[in-house]
C-alpha cells in the first residue's frame, strides 16, 4: 500500500516537473524570438540609411558634418560585435539620426519632398519598431526571469540550467540624455 | 477583469450566441411544422429540418466568414491595393508601419489591413482569432489623426484582437445581418405565395386550399420573424458588454505607453459628429466610436445599459488622461 502511495507521489512530482520544464522552454523560446525581432528591425534601419542620405545629399550640401556623422554611426553599428556593443552603437546611431531630422526641419524644400517624407516615415516607423520590439522583449524576458526565480520554478530552472535573460537597457549616454531646449530670449 | 478572463468570457459568449441563434430559428421551424400538422394532418418536419440546416450553416458561416461579410458590407478595400492605387499618399505608408509596430508590441501576427472609403473618422477590428484578424480604418481617420494618435487607435484595435472581442462581435454582427435577411426573405416569399400562387390554377389537383394555407403559413412566419428580428438582434448585442472598450483603451495604453495620444484621438473622433454611413447598425459594436452617433451611449442606467453599444466617450477620455497623469 505504502509502495503504491510512494509511486503515485513520485509520478505526480515527475508530471509537475515535466510541465514546469516545458513552460520554461516555451518562455525561453519566446525570449529568443523577441531578441531576433529587435535584430530584424536594426538590420532594416541599416539598410534604409544609405537611401536617405543619397536622397537628401544635394539639398543638404551645407550640413555635410551631420550627414557624415549619421553614415559613420551607421557603419560602426553594422560592424558592432555582441549585444552590449551593439546596444551602445545603435544608441549612438539613434542620436545621430535624431540630430539629422531636427536639422532637416529647417529645409522646407526637403520636408515638402515626397521621397524624403516617405523615407522619413520609413525611418520613424523603424525606430518605433525597434522600440516596441525592445519593449516586448523586456516584457517577455521579465516574465521568463520571474518564472525561473519564483519558488517551485527555480528548482527546475536550477537543475535544467535555465539562465536569467538579460534585460535591454539604454546603455549609451547620448540616448539617455533628455534633449535640452533653450527658450531664453537672447538679447543681441 | 484581466486579459485571460476577457478571452475566456468571449469564447463562452460566442458559443452562447450561436446556441441562442440556432435555438430561436429551430423554434420558428417547430412552430411552422406544428401549424402545418394542425392544418393538413400531414407530419413531415420540413420546417424543422430546413430551420436546422439554415441556422447551422448560418452560424458556421458567421464564425468562419463573418469577417468577410462585415468588411464587404462596409465596401472596405485592402491596404495593399489602396497603396497601389495612390502610391503617393503618405498616410497609407504610415498606417502600414503603425500596424507593424503594434503587431510587434503585442507579439501577435500582423493582421490584414483595410481602408473604408468614408469621410467620418472611425475604425474597427474583425475576425475570429489573432491568426485570422483584420483591422479597418476609414479614410477620414487617416485624414484627421496624427501619427501618434493613429498608433493609439491601432493599439486599441489590436487589443480587441488579443482579447477575442473580435470573435464575439463579428458573430453578433453577422447573425444580426442574417436575422434581417430572414425577415426580408419571408416577406418576399409571402408576397409571391399570396399573389403569384393564387393567380395560377393549381396543377397538383388538390384544390385551391393549398395555396391559401401556404400563404397563411408564410404570413405567420413573416410576422414572427418581423417581431423577432429586432428582439434577437437586441438579445445578441446585449452579449457585448460596454466595458470592453475601457479594457481595450487600457491595453492600448499598455502597448504604446502613450495614453494621452489615444485620448487626443478619441477627442478628435468625437468632435466630428457626422455618422459613419459606410458602417451599418449591426456592426456598430465593432467600432472604436459609435458610427451612428447615438446619444444613448452618453448615459447610464438600465435603458442605456440595454441599448448602448459604447460607454460614454468623456469617461473613456478621462480614464486615459488619468493614466497619462493629465488633468482636464
Amino acid at each position: 500500500m505504502s509502495v503504491l502511495v510512494t509511486i503515485g507521489a513520485l509520478a505526480l512530482v515527475a508530471l509537475w516537473a515535466m510541465g514546469s520544464y516545458n513552460k520554461l522552454v516555451g518562455l525561453r523560446n519566446q525570449v529568443t524570438n523577441g531578441w531576433r525581432q529587435i535584430d530584424v528591425q536594426l538590420k532594416r534601419r541599416h539598410d534604409l540609411i544609405p537611401n536617405l542620405i543619397n536622397t537628401v545629399k544635394g539639398a543638404m550640401e551645407f550640413e555635410r558634418d551631420t550627414l557624415e556623422a549619421v553614415v559613420a554611426a551607421r557603419n560602426r553599428a553594422v560592424a558592432a560585435s555582441g549585444p552590449a556593443d551593439a546596444g551602445r552603437k545603435e544608441g549612438e546611431l539613434s542620436a545621430a539620426l535624431g540630430r539629422f531630422f531636427a536639422l532637416a526641419e529647417s529645409y522646407p524644400q526637403l520636408t515638402a519632398n515626397q521621397n524624403v517624407r516617405a523615407l522619413q516615415e520609413e525611418l520613424t516607423g523603424t525606430e518605433n519598431k525597434i522600440g516596441f520590439a525592445r519593449q516586448f522583449y523586456n516584457d517577455i524576458a521579465t516574465k521568463y526571469n520571474t518564472a525561473t526565480q519564483v519558488i517551485p520554478g527555480n528548482i527546475i530552472a536550477g537543475f535544467a540550467g535555465f539562465k536569467a535573460a538579460e534585460l535591454f537597457e539604454i546603455t549609451s549616454e547620448a540616448e539617455r540624455a533628455v534633449p535640452s531646449v533653450d527658450l531664453s530670449l537672447k538679447k543681441g | 477583469m484581466n486579459l485571460y478572463e476577457q478571452q475566456a468570457r468571449n469564447r463562452r459568449r460566442t458559443w452562447l450566441v450561436m446556441v441562442v441563434f440556432v435555438g430561436l430559428v429551430l423554434l420558428l421551424g417547430l412552430l411552422l411544422d406544428a401549424a402545418s400538422y394542425a392544418a393538413e394532418g400531414l407530419f413531415v418536419p420540413v420546417g424543422t429540418i430546413v430551420a436546422l440546416m439554415y441556422s447551422g450553416s448560418t452560424a458556421a458561416y458567421s464564425y468562419f466568414k463573418g469577417d468577410r461579410a462585415v468588411l464587404a458590407s462596409t465596401r472596405a478595400v485592402d491596404l495593399a491595393s489602396a497603396m497601389a492605387a495612390d502610391p503617393s499618399r503618405l498616410a497609407y505608408r504610415q498606417l502600414d508601419n503603425v500596424i507593424d509596430e503594434m503587431a510587434i508590441a503585442s507579439g501577435l501576427p500582423r493582421p490584414a489591413v483595410y481602408i473604408v472609403p468614408d469621410r467620418d473618422p472611425n475604425a474597427f477590428a474583425t475576425g475570429r482569432d489573432p491568426g485570422h484578424a483584420a483591422i479597418a480604418v476609414t479614410e477620414g481617420l487617416l485624414d484627421t489623426l496624427s501619427r501618434e494618435q493613429l498608433q493609439g487607435v491601432v493599439a486599441h484595435e489590436m487589443s480587441h484582437v488579443r482579447n477575442f472581442d473580435i470573435r464575439l462581435m463579428t458573430i453578433v454582427a453577422a447573425l444580426v445581418g442574417a436575422v434581417a435577411l430572414l425577415a426580408d426573405w419571408s416577406a418576399r416569399g409571402w408576397r409571391y405565395g399570396a399573389f403569384g400562387g393564387s393567380a395560377r390554377p393549381s396543377r397538383s389537383g388538390r384544390g385551391k386550399g393549398e395555396g391559401g394555407a401556404t400563404a397563411l403559413l408564410l404570413l405567420a412566419v413573416w410576422l414572427v420573424a418581423i417581431v423577432l428580428a429586432p428582439l434577437v438582434a437586441r438579445l445578441l448585442a446585449m452579449m457585448v458588454s460596454r466595458q470592453r472598450e475601457f479594457l481595450a483603451d487600457a491595453s492600448a495604453a499598455e502597448l504604446t505607453r502613450n495614453p494621452g495620444a489615444l485620448a487626443d484621438a478619441l477627442e478628435a473622433i468625437e468632435s466630428r459628429v457626422e455618422p459613419t454611413t459606410a458602417i451599418h447598425q449591426g456592426s456598430a459594436q465593432l467600432c472604436i466610436a459609435d458610427p451612428l452617433g447615438r446619444t444613448v451611449n452618453e448615459g447610464h442606467g438600465r435603458w442605456a445599459d440595454l441599448f448602448a453599444t459604447h460607454p460614454p466617450m468623456h469617461e473613456r477620455i478621462d480614464a486615459l488622461r488619468a493614466m497619462a497623469f493629465e488633468k482636464r
